[in-house]
């Protein structure tokens, strides 16, 4: 299993998008944090970019690199080599790189400006959606064969999450407006990682009052260290489930 | 050695194997002949675990293949087109291929590698390589690690004469060894100083499976390029 880490790793360092990708991040935060007055302010513009780039970013490299790597899986499969294996090493190498390229364009600054709890909660919430959106693009890739198609769906994956989604729950929010929705909330968010990583930064930076009733409600269950770890866990389900359905489908692919 | 049990495979409507029952020892050279589209290759994408067959098992060593990836280990498959990661260069190829076969007791042969001359071509990338040099390289990784069994998806298609004449050879001395050989290929008349059986597939089904004696006794032609073509009218006329 390490073997193939290590070529996949080789492989995506040769490709230069992770690299140009660390150093926009980079710059991006540096910037943000030199323009802002209060690094907490600095925090809060980052946590929007977390949530829109980093996801898309993810998934889509991931699906591309996934496609452009048939070759590869394909002799690999032809080997001694577990099935799993090769999927898994092929999963942890793409999250890994991805992961240690946000560590190092937005985690360090983070760390440098602003290292306080609302700092680590963006870290840890941003890689949490990067590996998240890693293992949804690996699924998305093996379910579909052709690369067009594939690339295309993990678009519209990326729009649900991030755009769609909350649509609808604003949506389900004014059908429902005469009925008390505060706790059916806090159920819906389970269903979007972004927006359950969004919360618990936000959560963190105690602007929670400016959300209203509902924020209150939110503050009660997510504030809590049981909340935490009850998000930290929906997170990482999110890792597992695509991952493991992944792996189940690459078993009996047709290569 | 293997021993395929009724394999049935679909690929939507389309049934590509159709109870295909074949059985393979040791130090025999069998020959998958067919025309087009008449499931070789998807014959032995099943014997190599790349295709999952819908019913039927298949045994190696009498171990069946399904849950075991092991048995790989002793396969040594040279596909009909063979892909590559585009920008890695033929020697970075080779020695991932070393990295993740290599075991201790292994002998590599790298005899191909030299006669094929590909020492002079190891920094070039997969991508700007010709068919036939991509044959090459399939070619020498297929050998390389020594396996017991070889599995060769028309193994000259795109290569020249003189390393077709190479790869026949090294075929040749390999057989001697008492290796099973497995070779599809449209162009019998190479085959005939190779092959030691003959199994003849059609439309998913398997027509024989016969020693290359018995098809030139049934069939009075010595020339096995003749006795298929007599084979092939045959079953045309039924």
């Amino acid at each position: 299993m390490k073997k193939i880490i290590k070529y996949v790793i080789i492989d995506i360092l040769r490709n230069k998008i992770i690299l140009a990708f660390t150093l926009f991040l980079l710059a991006l935060s540096l910037s943000i944090f030199n323009l802002e007055d209060s690094s907490a302010k600095g925090v809060l513009s980052l946590l929007n970019i977390v949530l829109i780039i980093v996801p898309m970013v993810s998934i889509l490299f991931t699906a591309i690199y996934v496609y452009n790597s048939a070759e590869f899986l394909e002799l690999l499969v032809s080997q001694p080599l577990k099935r799993k294996t090769i999927w898994l090493s092929m999963f942890t190498g793409l999250a890994s790189s991805l992961v240690l390229s946000f560590f190092i364009g937005i985690g360090v600054p983070v760390m440098l400006y602003e290292f306080s709890a609302t700092g680590a909660a963006l870290v840890v919430a941003g890689i949490l959606l990067t590996v998240i959106f890693v293992a949804i693009a690996m699924l998305a890739a093996v379910k579909i064969r052709d690369k067009a198609r594939g690339i295309g769906a993990v678009i519209l994956l990326w729009l649900y999450f991030s755009l769609l989604f909350d649509g609808l729950v604003l949506f389900i929010l004014f059908q429902f407006a005469d009925y008390p929705m505060e706790k059916a909330m806090v159920v819906i968010t389970v269903f979007n990682p972004i927006d359950l990583s969004r919360i618990m930064v936000l959560l963190k930076m105690d602007v929670s009052a400016m959300m209203g009733y509902t924020g209150a409600v939110f503050k009660n269950f997510f504030g809590t260290a049981a909340g935490l770890c009850t998000t930290l866990l929906v997170l990482v389900g999110w890792i597992a489930v695509p991952a493991w359905l992944s792996v189940r489908k690459f078993n009996r692919k047709e290569l | 050695m293997i021993i395929a049990n009724n394999i049935n495979k679909k690929f939507g409507k389309l049934q590509v194997l159709d109870n295909v029952s074949v059985t393979c020892n040791k130090g025999e050279c069998i020959a998958l002949i067919g025309p087009n589209g008449s499931g070789k290759t998807t014959f032995i994408k099943c014997m190599l675990g790349m295709v999952v067959c819908d019913s039927g098992f298949i045994t190696f060593n009498s171990k069946n293949i399904l849950h075991d990836w092991q048995y790989r280990a002793n396969i040594g498959y040279m596909p009909q087109i063979g892909r590559y990661p585009d920008n890695m260069s033929i020697g970075q190829v080779i020695d991932m291929m070393k990295d993740i076969r290599s075991s201790k007791q292994l002998q590599l042969d790298e005899e191909l590698i030299r006669q094929f001359e590909l020492d002079e071509l190891m920094d070039k990338r997969m991508r700007t390589l010709s068919g036939g040099t991509r044959q090459k390289v399939s070619a020498s990784l297929a050998f390389l690690f020594n396996p017991g069994v070889l599995i060769l998806d028309e193994p000259t298609a795109g290569l020249d004469p003189v390393s077709s004449e190479i790869l026949k050879e090294k075929i040749i001395a390999e057989k001697a060894k008492g290796k099973l050989i497995l070779i599809t290929s449209h162009i019998l008349s190479e085959l005939d100083d190779l092959v030691t059986q003959v199994v003849y597939m059609q439309e998913g089904k398997l027509i024989f499976h016969k020693k290359i004696e018995e098809l030139r006794a049934d069939t009075g032609q010595e020339k096995l390029s003749k006795a298929i073509a007599a084979v092939m009218l045959k079953t045309k006329y039924l």
